[in-house]
């Protein structure tokens, strides 16, 4: 096939902090190089889902008059809670036993995507192409093993892979570095991690699926700047998770909820634990006589330092959550997705410089980073997550806490996160069913209206971007020995087992409800569907998530 | 032949549309804003005349605030040749658009005007009738159906219980359907050459019209919520619910 080229210096998947903050940082290091920017959302930010907590400290760097500028970076964070709950009651941790990693004096409270959206007007005056709407499809390769580049999808294929009237075929741009800032589990990326083994030499990455609502509540119980946060209830002991509760502006609150996806339990919904969360004794108030405005799902990387595999591979680098520098106590990742990105983009200038060889491995961008503060505080908290994972909520929390706040992490072991999340799902039968409320419609809701919050588009009319690499797999082995796991961890309704009349079952997947959240490429204990991206533009339209 | 065609910037068609706080209008803070989808079906028809040889030059215009030069990029995009953006921060009403509209018809000289039916967000139906009464132009209204022979402009129109054709002789006016036709996508280099096409900003009191409203809103309310409906367990209870609570049988 050949397809229109386009040729760029650099190329970037991924309109997040990470694909901005490169695209900027190259733009102020070289003014000619030229780069280009593609992302898979209708408009940038469409697709960007956090919580968020901004700590500055990357963005100082990178655009240190943004005050001056009108970056969306208003509310201070004024009060800050953390709680214990359990089914009726909730006890206040004091301030002075949390380890210093969860403190948030000095941050913000904002929108990332909105924070995405001024980045990316910093970074089209710079004069970088920014193209909202494209999807990388595909990662293209010379015959040295190099990557060249990426193309775009096609568009207007219809389900059948047939072209409709208004076919447009994908292009390819090329470029002498290709950075993949894909966000948490990029399809594109993980392909290169396949293809290069950039994993071989790290354990194998652990994720959370953070499910987020916004909400406008009683402006009485709205306090610009208070975070909350919880653990406990209405997870088990032995499952990592927890919620978040951020006053933002105009009375509204961002109030997430992340269950770590190694759980065992392939009954647990974590859909489900968010909704019966907000009717906790202690939660619920806030959100009597207030209204939901915003619904949304995304996966993010837990690993950390134990997990970062190799960055770089012949022609490219991965940068930000594509890689995973998410700092799991703090819960917070974009300003490391941020410095990452600009390191390989320090990187890619010097070596675009010194002209030799286009498509040299990037070296100095790992070295780089291993001297960074990215480094060095993922060093630090890196047995937060293993601890839990080994001892549970209690013990987990008590000992992690303890390591850092006595030795800030400065201990001689490392523990390692042993298997992948897929590998951690008990079978149905050695579990037991989980019991959920029914949505009452006012705190906590069902799937279906959830889902119509995310303000989806997706023509129904193309190729299912969901593959199932064996599409027996499903009901013969899913099915009976783990009773279908996708039907709970998909917070968009995606998969249904149906049962049609003297039937036997069979797999459902409506992938017009995709959020583009990336968890069944992780969870599906049969390791047998694998996401891909869906025509550009497709999926959620995330206003101020 | 120059065509003239007229694009909004509305709130995107997969928004959710909320009520502000004060009941005075729409939120439109954190909410996306796209070109009106029957504007999009009126420019790819523009396109495809033009395609046919039927047309020379296309012209996208939108009335609104600066950041509707996104709109007018995006129409550059997907392959007109110039854009002209009235600038004004105003809400304005249909005849004001309408009146500005036939200023610059007046210094452009089109054979033809494509406009949407209808913008979404207001649903008004107003400007391209308007806007053919102004001009004196004849005009075809929700069109489904375009053909161009010479001067003979036929258009198809569905109406209820069936089809209407109607044919008038250039210069004239035509509102789009929704089934006229599927507009296509923009390409990235066609996205990349329209930076550098021409964008011309006039400033909406410059054109010598009244922008004054004529209509006050009083209040905007979202429509009530529909109570949770209940599952009833036979047909007895379904009529004595229809018939003593709901009291319509
Ligand atoms: C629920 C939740 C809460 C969080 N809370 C916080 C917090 O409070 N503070 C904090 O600092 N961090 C927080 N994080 C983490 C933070 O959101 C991430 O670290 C950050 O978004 C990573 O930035 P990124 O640019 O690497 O990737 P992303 O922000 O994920 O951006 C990736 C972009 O790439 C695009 N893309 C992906 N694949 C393709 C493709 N193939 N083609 C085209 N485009 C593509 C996507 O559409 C997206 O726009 C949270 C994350 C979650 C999920
Ligand atoms: S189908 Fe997969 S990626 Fe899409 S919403 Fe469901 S779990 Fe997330």
């Amino acid at each position: 096939m050949t397809r229109e080229i386009m040729v760029y210096d650099v190329v970037i998947v991924g309109a997040g902090p990470a694909g901005l903050s490169a695209a900027i940082r190259l733009k102020q290091l070289a003014p000619t190089r030229s780069v280009c920017i593609l992302d898979k959302g209708a408009d940038i930010g469409a697709h960007i889902l956090s919580g968020a907590v901004f700590e500055t400290s990357a963005l100082d760097k990178l655009i240190p008059d943004w005050q001056a500028r009108g970056a969306p970076i208003r509310v201070n964070v004024t009060e800050d809670h953390w709680l214990f709950l359990s089914a009726t009651n909730a006890w206040r941790v004091p301030s002075w036993l949390l380890p210093k990693p969860l403190h948030n004096a000095g941050n913000y409270i904002i929108s990332l995507a909105n924070l995405c959206r001024w980045l990316s007007e910093q970074a089209t005056e710079l004069g970088v192409d920014i193209y909202p709407g494209f999807a990388a499809s595909e990662i293209l390769y010379n015959d040295q093993n190099q990557v060249i580049g990426v193309a775009t999808g096609d568009m207007g294929r219809a389900k059948n892979g047939t072209e409709k009237s208004n076919f447009t075929p994908g292009i390819a741009l090329h470029a002498s570095y290709t950075l993949l800032a894909e966000g948490c589990r990029g399809s594109l990326t993980e392909s290169l991690i396949t293809r290069f083994q950039l994993r071989k030499d790290a354990c194998p990455q652990t994720y959370g699926l953070g499910i987020k609502e916004i909400w406008e509540i009683d402006p009485a119980l709205h306090r610009p700047g208070k975070v909350m946060h919880t653990a406990g209830w209405p997870l088990d002991n032995q499952t990592y998770g927890g919620s978040f509760i951020y006053h933002l502006e105009q009375n509204q609150v961002a109030i997430g909820f992340v269950t770590g996806l190694d759980y065992q339990n392939p009954y647990l919904d974590p859909f489900c634990e968010m909704q019966r969360f907000k009717t906790h004794p202690a939660i619920k108030p806030l959100f009597l006589n207030a209204k939901r405005v915003s619904y949304g799902a995304r996966a993010l990387n837990e690993g950390g330092y134990q997990s970062i595999p190799t960055l770089v591979f012949p022609g490219g680098a991965l940068i930000g959550c594509a890689a995973g520098f998410l700092n799991v106590p703090k819960i917070k990742g974009s300003h490391n997705a941020m410095k990452s990105a600009m390191l390989a983009a320090e990187a890619v200038n010097n070596a675009l410089s010194l002209n030799a060889n286009p498509r040299i491995p990037l070296h100095a961008y790992p070295a780089a980073l291993k001297q960074s503060s990215v480094y060095q505080e993922l060093h630090q908290v890196r047995n937060f997550r293993p601890w839990f994972s080994k001892l549970g909520l209690f013990w987990g929390t008590l000992v992690a806490g303890f390591e850092l706040k006595l030795f800030q992490g400065r201990v001689p072991w490392t523990l390692k996160h042993p298997r992948e999340d897929r590998a951690r799902t008990l079978k149905a039968h050695q579990a037991s069913v989980i019991h959920y409320p029914k949505a009452d419609g006012v705190l906590s809701f069902d799937r279906a209206s959830s889902v119509y919050l995310a303000n989806i588009r997706h023509d129904e009319n193309q190729p299912v971007h969901l593959h199932l690499r064996n599409p027996n797999l499903a009901i013969d082995v899913c099915y009976p020995d783990y009773a279908a796991p996708e039907q709970r961890y998909c917070p968009a309704g995606v998969y249904e087992i149906i049962h049609d009349l003297n039937k036997a079952p069979r797999l459902h997947i409506n992938a017009a409800n995709c959020v583009h959240c990336k968890t069944c490429d992780i969870k599906d204990p049969t390791d047998n569907i694998v996401w891909t991206v869906p025509e550009g533009g497709c999926g959620p339209n995330y206003p101020n998530m | 032949m120059k065509i003239l065609v007229a694009v909004k910037r509305v709130i995107d068609p997969y928004a959710k549309i909320r009520v502000n706080a004060d009941q005075t209008g729409i939120e439109t803070h954190n909410v996306k804003l796209s070109m009106n989808p029957f504007d999009e079906i009126a420019l790819e028809e523009a396109l495809r005349l033009k395609e046919q040889g039927l047309a020379s030059e296309i012209i996208v215009i939108s009335i609104g605030p600066i950041q509707a030069q996104e709109t007018l990029r995006q129409g550059l995009a997907l392959g007109a040749d110039r854009a002209i953006l009235i600038q004004t921060d105003q809400d304005l009403e249909p005849l004001v658009i309408a009146q500005l509209l036939n200023r610059i018809s007046l210094r452009e000289a089109p054979q033809l005007i494509i406009l949407g039916k209808q913008a979404i967000d207001n649903d008004a139906n107003q400007t391209g009738q308007m806007l053919a009464a102004l001009l004196n132009w004849p005009q075809a209204t929700f069109a489904s159906k375009v053909t161009i022979d010479q001067q003979r402009v036929t258009v198809e129109r569905e109406i209820d219980g069936g089809l209407q054709t109607l044919a008038f002789d250039l210069p004239g006016i035509i509102t789009t359907d929704l089934r006229l036709n599927t507009p296509r996508f923009a390409k990235l280099p066609n996205i990349m050459k329209a930076k550098s096409k021409p964008l011309e900003i006039i400033a909406s009191e410059t054109l010598g019209i009244d922008l004054t409203p004529r209509l006050t809103t009083l209040s905007i309310k979202p429509p009530p919520i529909r109570p949770k409906g209940i599952l009833v367990h036979s047909v007895d209870e379904l009529i004595d619910k229809l018939r003593f609570e709901a009291k319509v049988i």
